[in-house]
């Protein structure tokens, strides 16, 4: 209890003390693109939280399409006339403007998952893999080694060909294509985090293992750990999209943003653009946003690259 | 040097038996091809003939060593759907992708390399900024919507380029190749380009970062002062020292882009083997997936191997350590 108190205190002390957090934020506004990526981002995710809310259309709900309206032109009016098609409709008369809503909706949510659960899975490792060393250390690392040596797609070929389509297998592939990239960067700060002295002290006063690496190590090895996990995200979502275009991956009856440009595929050749770009221009602006801020996150959390 | 050597090479033959058994397990003891490839119409004693046609009764042990054993002579059993033996049908598709990894590799250094050095040499621009942003694009897109958008612009827009398939091809070697004929490059060009684009940022990055490095280095600086012409001193001195990394990551990168060719062969509908493996994993094909897996593992060490020695070559402070 003691210790806990102990490191909130100077973040309680005063509202206007420079505390790391504090710096953390200003330095993350000072980058105007950042800032900008920043709130598409939160939009994005606004987005697709209240989609059913604010979505013209529940695409899942077959009573609500009507065939006869398929393949309408951006800007369409439907056959009862009550609501116009922003963005057209896709060959079975959805809306695509609800479809890219709620495509986003499991976009995001297979994205961020797989990368929560990688993180947890590689950071764990990675940090047993630092602390505990020796053959430990060795094995874990040349897991890594071994994933990492081999291309995302291929690992994730090679994970649906065995485990068969679908939405819970398309997350399990992502994080066996993503732990490996936590558990190096974890192992790396845990490291050098672990030579410091208030692991030192915290092993003196003969704290438990447990609580050293989850009380003091982890909260430290944070910063790479969130750099690493926004951009895997990022690389997620774009796999899962990939994955979902090539048919293997959700479901056509819920369908993701990949599966969504995936079937205006056919209709592309004819010129019916719609069905495919604007879906595509819904995961561009994400992945392009979450790599943004990724990449200013870096820059901010490094303290090498400090002026 | 022939210790290192022997050393990689055991290294690379237990990786290659670890995944012959994980490829093996995996999609032999996960899934059932009997529901997919045996009529449900079938009688029993139809399916048990069927079964053990295929070999799917004995042991999952048995059919591993069998397995393996078949895979050293070079069988790695035949296609359930296709009835012909899965590595020939591997090896029928193959020239098409490896033609289309090389068009993308070459491109990604012909436009990369160039890029990079002139990024590198003036960082400060607007061209080196506007090359940068690009490249960060080029990390980003999705590789089949940037196809799809290809298609849409240069097949169905203006009409340029052929959308779909290899088109004419000519024989050589005793293979089809599509870029020895005008109407297969012409098919070529839009695939192999949307392979290239992730591998072009990677050039470009890899090249800025190298010649911004090498150009504080002493010894640019001592050929500058001996009164060098700059051509000579980026052309020779500068050149040398980047192609190192350039060379290992666009030789290591070989192998994904194989792998990563089976995104862009569903785009383009270029035969590969990359949309034979997304085909055979849509019927459970087993032998043809564990067939183009073994032979991607394969590659994929046989250019590691390939890469490290090139790289000894490459660099002397290779070649003294593993001597000593």
């Amino acid at each position: 209890m003691s210790a806990t108190t102990a490191g909130a205190a100077p973040a309680a002390k005063a509202p206007r003390v420079e505390t790391p957090f504090r710096r953390f934020v200003s330095e993350f506004f000072e980058s105007k693109i950042a800032t900008g990526a920043l709130v598409v981002l939160v939009a994005i995710v606004l987005v697709a939280i209240f989609a059913p809310l604010i979505s013209p259309q529940n695409p899942y709900d077959l009573a609500q399409l009507d065939i006869m309206d398929g393949r309408l032109e951006p800007g369409s009016r439907n056959g009862d006339d009550t609501m116009t098609y922003w963005l057209g409709t896709d060959d079975q008369g959805r809306d695509m403007l609800s479809g890219i809503m709620y495509g986003l909706r499991i976009s995001l949510i297979v994205g961020a998952g797989s990368a929560i659960a990688a993180a947890v899975v590689g950071a764990s490792l990675g940090m047993l893999a630092a602390y505990a060393g020796g053959r430990t250390d060795t094995i874990i690392m040349r897991l890594v080694d071994l994933q990492l040596s081999f291309p995302t797609i291929l690992s994730a070929l090679m994970i649906l060909a065995f485990l068969g389509k679908g939405i819970m297998n398309v997350v399990i592939a992502l994080i066996v294509v993503e732990w490996a990239y936590y558990a190096r960067t974890v192992r790396g700060t845990a490291l050098v985090e672990r030579r410091r002295e208030y692991i030192e002290a915290a092993q003196c006063l003969a704290l438990p293992t447990r609580r050293i690496i989850f009380r003091h190590l982890l909260p430290n090895c944070m910063p790479p750990l969130i750099v690493v996990g926004t951009i895997q995200i990022a690389r997620a979502i774009a796999l899962e999209a990939t994955l979902s275009f090539l048919g293997l991956g959700v479901p056509i009856t819920e369908p993701s943003l990949g599966l969504l440009i995936a079937n205006g595929y056919e209709y592309m050749l004819s010129g019916k653009y719609w069905i495919s770009f604007y879906p595509g221009i819904a995961l561009l602006i994400t992945i392009v946003s979450i790599n943004l801020v990724g990449d200013h996150l870096r820059d901010v959390l490094n303290p090498r690259l400090k002026k | 040097m022939s210790v290192y050597l022997l050393r990689r090479l055991i290294q690379a033959a237990l990786v290659m038996l670890a995944m012959s058994v994980i490829v093996f397990v995996g999609v032999y003891a996960i899934g059932d091809p009997v529901e997919i490839l045996i009529s449900p119409d079938a009688d029993q004693f139809e399916r048990a003939r069927a079964i053990a046609a295929l070999g799917l009764d004995k042991p999952l042990y048995e059919q591993y060593f069998s397995f393996l054993g078949n895979a050293l002579r070079g069988d790695l059993g035949r296609s359930f759907v296709f009835n012909e033996p899965a590595l020939q049908l591997i090896g029928q598709r193959a020239p098409a992708t490896l033609e289309l990894a090389f068009g993308a590799t070459i491109l990604a250094i012909l436009v990369g390399l160039p890029l990079g050095l002139y990024a590198g040499l003036r960082p400060n621009g607007a061209g080196a900024k506007a090359i940068m942003a690009g490249s960060i694009l080029g990390f980003s897109l999705p590789t089949f919507w940037v196809g799809l958008m290809l298609i849409m612009v240069f097949a169905v827009q203006l009409g340029w380029l052929p959308s779909t398939g290899r088109g004419e091809t000519a024989e050589f070697l005793g293979m089809r190749w599509s870029f020895l004929t005008w109407d297969g490059l012409r098919h070529m060009a839009m695939p192999a380009l949307n392979l290239a684009l992730f591998k072009i940022s990677l050039v470009i990055r890899l090249t800025r970062a190298g010649v911004r490095e090498t150009m504080l280095m002493d010894y640019v600086k001592f050929a500058r002062a001996k009164g060098l012409s700059p051509q000579r001193v980026i052309g020779v001195h500068v050149f040398k020292n980047i192609l190192i990394p350039v060379v290992t990551v666009v030789g290591l990168e070989l192998g994904s882009t194989i792998a990563f060719s089976v995104v862009t062969e569903s785009v383009f509908a270029w035969p590969g083997m990359g949309k034979l493996i997304i085909d055979s994993i849509n019927v459970l094909d087993r032998p043809v997936i564990v067939a183009y897996l073994m032979s991607i593992v394969l590659m994929f060490i046989i250019i590691n191997l390939v890469v490290d020695l090139l790289y000894s070559v490459l660099d002397p402070r290779v070649r003294l350590e593993s001597k000593g």
